[in-house]
């Protein structure tokens, strides 16, 4: 395949950055997005130029490092997909692929298409956590847990934290990661002591470092990788409601 | 947001539904709004019903207004770059058009009650009945004004399918099976809201009220 690719190049954090075109030539269809930039890559080295930064680590959809937004799309057409686990044979031979990075006041651009996401660190700090006493390992059935609930809690515990929520929120909002977050340790016996305490504080630290507020939009949920359904927003809301009204 | 909308459309309703005395007769609608400002008396001076009702509102809408902007101004600074591809809407489109459908509204708002409650703006205006003025805003020579209240009310009809929904998910609302009785709801009242209103101008142009 020879395609086009306009790819958002800024050299570090306080710089300006452009759109900038490069033509790749040869590539398979089976090759994933990130094995095209990489070929891209290899090029620009070759040639003396400053090859794209851009995030990635298990290249299998389970780590939520890569992050780009293809066509105005994060992580690019294919739903419910990483773009590590998108492949060339989503786009056609001739296309121009406009690809940029994260855009969000919280997560600021590093290089070119590495944004930094350490926001989500503080979001987690304020409250994604249990208080659990250390030793020997509990054994795995000390605390039972419904079928139901497990099950529900899994799904929310899916999100791996990739940030494509808050890229696509016309709100620049991460209420969906953070509702992840409060669905996922709220449903567990386990999250139950800090439960109050951990939606306004989650609230507050993403509010604190800048996120929009959520308006329901929807747009966050339809290119989740993990599919996360905007119904944990409800539970937030709700979880929410009854801490403010318990203090 | 939730809770000032909530009371906006109890009052759309509510209006909507005192319009369509009009079908009943011109005298029975103009008697309904003389209704309303003797509404509380002799509990109330006669009209501080209408005027108590007309604060509540202006509160209410206040209040949508503000934490619309608020939100607005954080949604701004939230993303001080723009996308260069701009994103396509994946959600829904009503969702993505509150914050202009709004404005449209609120501009609209101002204009219909120059128009029919002072009647400053209307064809007749003076000291005429409100059917009079009614049956004159929407006359086939006027197709203007009907169009733009048509614009108007189906503006609002996208609004409310989205705000009724996402109010019920700010109260809480979390299982998947609710979410869609919920998307289900607020299309069903949007669309019988947009209809109620409708029927008044197209009777009025088509001849059937006058
Ligand atoms: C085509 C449909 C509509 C018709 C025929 C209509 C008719 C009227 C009339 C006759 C009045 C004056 C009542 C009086 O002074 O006694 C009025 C007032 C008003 N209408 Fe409408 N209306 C329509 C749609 C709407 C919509 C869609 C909205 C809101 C988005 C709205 C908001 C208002 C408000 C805020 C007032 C002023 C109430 C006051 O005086 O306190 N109307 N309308
Ligand atoms: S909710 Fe989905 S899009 Fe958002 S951080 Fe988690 S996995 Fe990524
Ligand atoms: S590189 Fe790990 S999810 Fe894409």
């Amino acid at each position: 395949m020879d395609i086009k690719v306009r790819v958002w190049r800024q050299s570090g954090p306080s710089a300006g950055g452009k759109m900038v075109t490069y033509d790749v030539k040869g590539i398979s269809p089976d090759a994933s997005f990130l094995e095209m930039i990489d070929v891209l890559n290899e090029t620009l080295i070759l040639n003396g130029d400053d090859p794209i930064a851009f995030d990635h680590d298990c290249r299998e959809g389970i780590c939520g490092a890569c992050s780009m937004v293809i066509n105005g799309v994060a992580h690019g057409p294919e739903k419910a997909t990483t773009t590590c686990q998108l492949h060339m044979r989503k786009f056609s031979d001739g296309d121009v692929i406009d690809v940029e990075p994260w855009r969000a006041a919280a997560f600021p651009v590093i290089k070119d298409l590495v944004v930094d996401r350490s926001a989500f660190d503080k979001i987690i700090q304020a409250g994604g956590y249990i208080t659990v006493p250390t030793g020997t390992a509990p054994d795995a059935h000390a605390t039972p847990v419904p079928k139901k609930d497990a099950d529900a809690a899994f799904e929310a515990a899916t999100c791996i934290g990739c940030g494509a929520c808050v890229a696509a929120c016309p709100n620049g909002s991460s209420m969906l990661f953070t509702a992840a977050k409060i669905t996922h340790l709220g449903l567990m016996p386990q999250g139950q002591p800090e439960r109050d305490s951990r939606v306004i504080d989650m609230l507050q630290a993403q509010d604190d470092a800048g996120f929009g507020g959520c308006t329901n939009a929807g747009e966050c949920t339809t290119v989740c990788p993990k599919g996360i359904p905007l119904s944990l927003i409800g539970r937030l809301n709700s979880d929410y409601r009854k801490a403010i009204t318990k203090r | 947001m939730a809770a000032s909308g909530t009371l906006l459309v109890l009052f759309l309703f509510a209006h909507a539904a005192g319009n369509l005395k009009i079908f009943v007769g011109e005298a029975d609608f103009d008697h309904y709004a003389h209704w309303l400002r003797e509404i509380g008396v002799p509990l109330l001076p006669s009209g501080w019903f209408l005027w108590i009702q007309r604060f509540g509102m202006l509160l209410a809408i206040g209040l949508h207004i503000w934490a619309a902007t608020v939100l607005t101004i954080r949604a701004k600074k939230a993303r001080p770059v723009k996308y260069s591809h701009r994103p396509k809407i994946q959600g829904s489109y009503a969702a993505r058009t509150m914050r202009w459908g709004g404005v449209i509204i609120a501009l609209f708002v101002i204009y219909h009650i120059l128009d029919l409650t002072t009647g400053h703006l209307n064809p007749v205006g003076g000291d005429t009945e409100p059917s009079a003025r009614v049956i004159a805003d929407f006359a086939p020579s006027h197709w203007y004004v009907t169009l733009f209240y048509v614009v108007a009310v189906v503006a609002v009809g996208f609004h409310l399918r989205h705000g009724i929904w996402s109010a019920v998910r700010t109260m809480g609302q979390q299982t998947s099976k609710g979410e869609r009785r919920a998307k289900a709801i607020a299309l069903a009242l949007s669309v019988i809201l947009v209809a109620m209103y409708l029927s008044v101008p197209f009777a009025v142009t088509l001849g059937l009220v006058g």
